[in-house]
């Protein structure tokens, strides 16, 4: 028994965080806000194909890596360090899952091969069943077709397939939308999308309960996601304390600094093996991943929020500005609390596993 | 990562299992009928003093941190009690294994483990708590002894204790951290007065110890004179490791989960409250993650931050599981000491002062921040004021 990443797991953790720091400097963080912003997106991700990214969990047989839920979580943290713009969770891992746990083997021959590559990338919309429908949106499924809107889609910007969950938890594949609608949020680096359905012709999925699985799945690297993107607040600033001087000494022997960097640290370190375990679950103690995914999804979205301001906070006035650009991990930690469930709702599913909650 | 048992673990559960079982008979409510045969036996089985050797009493397995896991967890599974665990066995014994001379060795760790000698510890004082170097009580040379003069503080067990192993001040010329030397005394030793130190809970879990010239041959020093403060630092560090144990903090979440399922007001569960219900899910969760991160600490050499967050995180936690119980019992949580609506004889009510104390004692919490901040971090020390 040993809780800790393997030799494997530790040299693709160690060669992302190296290649995404190439890969992804602050000044191509700004540029995801302009209009070449599904550019740089689709750049970035031809080049984490050259590392078989976008075939993480696709089995080998299809020309992908055939890795688990941890290594899935190992590349979500190490995108988030940088804020990236990736279709990885919608088209590494959601879309993916939905094919091997519900497709057919003539929809996996045909998908999963040009997902592997990175040639086709896939959106999900699976929101509305998840974490509840806002302005009336939810989609109906009839007879081979989808009507209605599914809101926060994700990676669905130029996607060339779609996974969409009807209202009562069905999933369906579709190429189209009626319209696909940008919903601007916080958060420039990782794009949401309001997809509407008229009679839209789709194929729908074996209905087995695959949604909890996608949903398992998407909280646990929404988790990995905001443990990344907390990581890198806290290293900035740390840094920034050591460097910056006030009073004629530098701010981080100020108790009063430290300590905020001490407690930041003493609620990440323990959040990161609450991810790991249950990414570990998922694939190893099925039975378990439910509950440890919803609370590190919960958690993760609590004391994310805490270092995000804590660590803008030790930056003084220059935390604030848009040149500094801390904000845009500040904002990637917030939307990844919102999406797909904010905490109270997701720790009221945790109660209800447990037959704590009706 | 691999969490599964290894054919060679799963066969020791099994015998950790068979062993509680077949000595089920020898305890009841989570006490041993008679504390040192009890401790006997386990010894004897190696489920304490597991990793003493045998030349000093104990059973001399090779530190293997998942079998004491194991132990750890087949034991709270079957409510059994773990073997004694006073200062003595905690602190003391790994600190003579480390440093004391062999023939402390094998006077002072023998009857230790088998309970035949109980240990109080004399580090803080009055003037030196979190600045424990800061330690006054002087130990001044006559002939072949030492005269100890000055108090200690916050001294559990100091009254049924029989020995002490006590921080004093032998080099009085010497910078603060290089005067202190580590040394050995029997309680009986003319000159010591004890006094109860009644704290919040109403129980004196704590005492104040008073001494005046009390002579102590010099051989009793420990790790050489003028040493004493390297070789209090290795008892620390296992102090630490026992605050914030997060197999104790998963015990109590589970009590309090039975709680709020089975209190209810005007008919209607705690637990069907769903502010309450949401505390408990976000304690669930902290609960969880020290756990991981404590299986992370046995295996993973990357876990050093890990390990620093241990005391400070543990201890704040325990002390909101018992808040949340507190809470949960509503009015009837301010009720304490005896009475037909006192529920579970008051303990969480103790566990919610206590628990205070236990952020505060062994490095408080804001020295905790320091040690995580300045090691674990790399942040700089505190400037220190010149020294007078």
């Amino acid at each position: 028994m040993r809780f800790a990443l393997s030799e494997d797991q530790t040299m693709l953790q160690d060669s992302l965080n190296r290649t995404l720091a190439d890969l992804v400097p602050l000044e191509r963080v700004r540029r995801f806000a302009d209009d070449e912003g599904p550019q740089q997106v689709s750049d970035i991700w031809m080049r984490l194909a050259e590392m078989g990214l976008p075939g993480l969990m696709i089995p080998e047989e299809q020309g992908g890596l055939g890795l688990g839920m941890l290594e899935a979580a190992l590349a979500s943290e190490a995108l988030g360090k940088v804020a990236a713009a990736a279709p990885f969770l919608g088209s590494a891992v959601l879309a993916p899952l939905a094919l091997k746990l519900a497709g057919t083997d003539e929809q996996r021959r045909r998908w999963l091969p040009k997902l592997a590559t990175g040639a086709v990338t896939a959106g999900v919309a699976i929101s509305e069943p998840i974490a509840g429908a806002r302005d009336g949106a939810g989609v109906t499924a009839a007879d081979g077709r989808l009507t209605g809107q599914a809101l926060f889609a994700l990676n669905a910007t130029g996607a060339d397939l779609l996974v969409v969950a009807d209202k009562n938890g069905g999933l369906h594949l579709t190429h189209i939308a009626e319209a696909a609608e940008p919903m601007p949020s916080i958060d420039v680096t990782r794009r949401l999308t309001a997809l509407t359905f008229k009679d839209t012709p789709a194929e729908a999925l074996a209905s087995n309960g695959a949604l909890d699985r996608l949903r398992d799945a998407a909280w646990i690297l929404l988790a990995a996601d905001t443990l990344g993107a907390a990581q890198a607040m806290l290293d900035k600033a740390v840094a920034y304390a050591k460097e910056r001087k006030q009073f004629g000494r530098t701010i981080g022997s100020f108790q009063a600094v430290k300590h905020l960097c001490a407690e930041m640290a003493a609620e990440l370190e323990p959040a990161r093996a609450l991810v790991w375990y249950a990414a570990y679950a998922f694939d190893h103690a099925p039975d378990e991943a439910p509950l440890m995914a919803a609370h590190a999804k919960a958690h993760t979205s609590e004391i994310g929020r805490f270092i995000a301001r804590t660590a803008t906070e030790v930056h003084g006035g220059i935390g604030m500005t848009d040149l500094l650009g801390l904000h845009f991990w500040f904002k990637r930690i917030g939307q990844n609390r919102q999406l797909l469930g904010g905490p109270e709702k997701v720790r009221e599913i945790a109660a209800r596993m447990q037959g704590l909650a009706a | 990562m691999d969490l599964t048992l290894t054919p060679e673990l799963a066969t020791f559960r099994e015998e950790v299992r068979a062993f509680l079982e077949a000595h089920g008979g020898e305890y009841e409510a989570g006490a041993p009928k008679d504390p040192k045969a009890w401790q006997r036996l386990l010894i004897d089985n190696g489920y304490a003093a597991r990793t003493i050797p045998r030349a000093y009493g104990g059973f001399g397995a090779a530190p293997d941190g998942l079998k004491t896991r194991i132990i750890a967890e087949a034991f709270i599974d079957a409510g059994a009690p773990r073997g004694m665990s006073g200062q003595g066995i905690s602190m003391l014994v790994p600190t003579l294994l480390e440093v004391g001379s062999e023939e402390q060795k094998t006077r002072w760790i023998p009857p230790t483990l088998s309970g035949d000698i109980i240990w109080c510890q004399g580090y803080s004082e009055p003037g030196a708590g979190s600045d424990l170097a800061n330690l006054q009580t002087k130990a001044v040379e006559d002939g072949e002894d030492f005269l100890i003069s000055g108090s200690k503080i916050w001294t559990s067990t100091a009254a049924q204790a029989q020995m002490m192993f006590c921080l004093v001040r032998t080099e009085p010329d010497k910078p603060k951290h290089e005067g202190i030397s580590y040394i050995l005394f029997p309680m009986d030793t003319p000159g010591i007065e004890v006094r109860p130190l009644k704290t919040m809970t109403g129980q004196a879990e704590f005492n104040e110890v008073f001494f005046t010239d009390v002579r102590v041959p010099k051989t009793n020093v420990v790790g050489g004179r003028g040493r004493g403060w390297q070789v209090a630092n290795t008892t620390l560090k296992h102090e630490r490791g026992m605050l914030g144990d997060p197999n104790a903090t998963e015990a109590r979440l589970k009590q309090l989960i039975e709680l709020m399922k089975s209190e209810t007001v005007d008919g209607q569960r705690i637990i069907d409250n769903p502010i309450f219900r949401d505390r408990l899910m976000q304690l669930q969760a902290r609960v969880l993650s020290m756990k991981f991160n404590g299986l992370r600490t046995m295996t993973d050499d990357t876990a050093g931050l890990a390990r620093l967050v241990v005391k400070l995180q543990g201890c704040e936690l325990n002390h909101q599981v018992a808040a949340l119980a507190i809470d949960a019992l509503g009015e009837l949580g301010i009720l304490y000491q005896d009475g037909p609506h006192l529920r579970a004889k008051g303990r969480w009510q103790w566990n919610y002062m206590f628990d205070l104390g236990l952020i505060i004692g062994g490095g408080t919490a804001q020295i905790q921040k320091n040690i995580i901040s300045e090691r674990g971090l790399g942040m700089p020390r505190e400037p220190k004021t010149v020294e007078a």
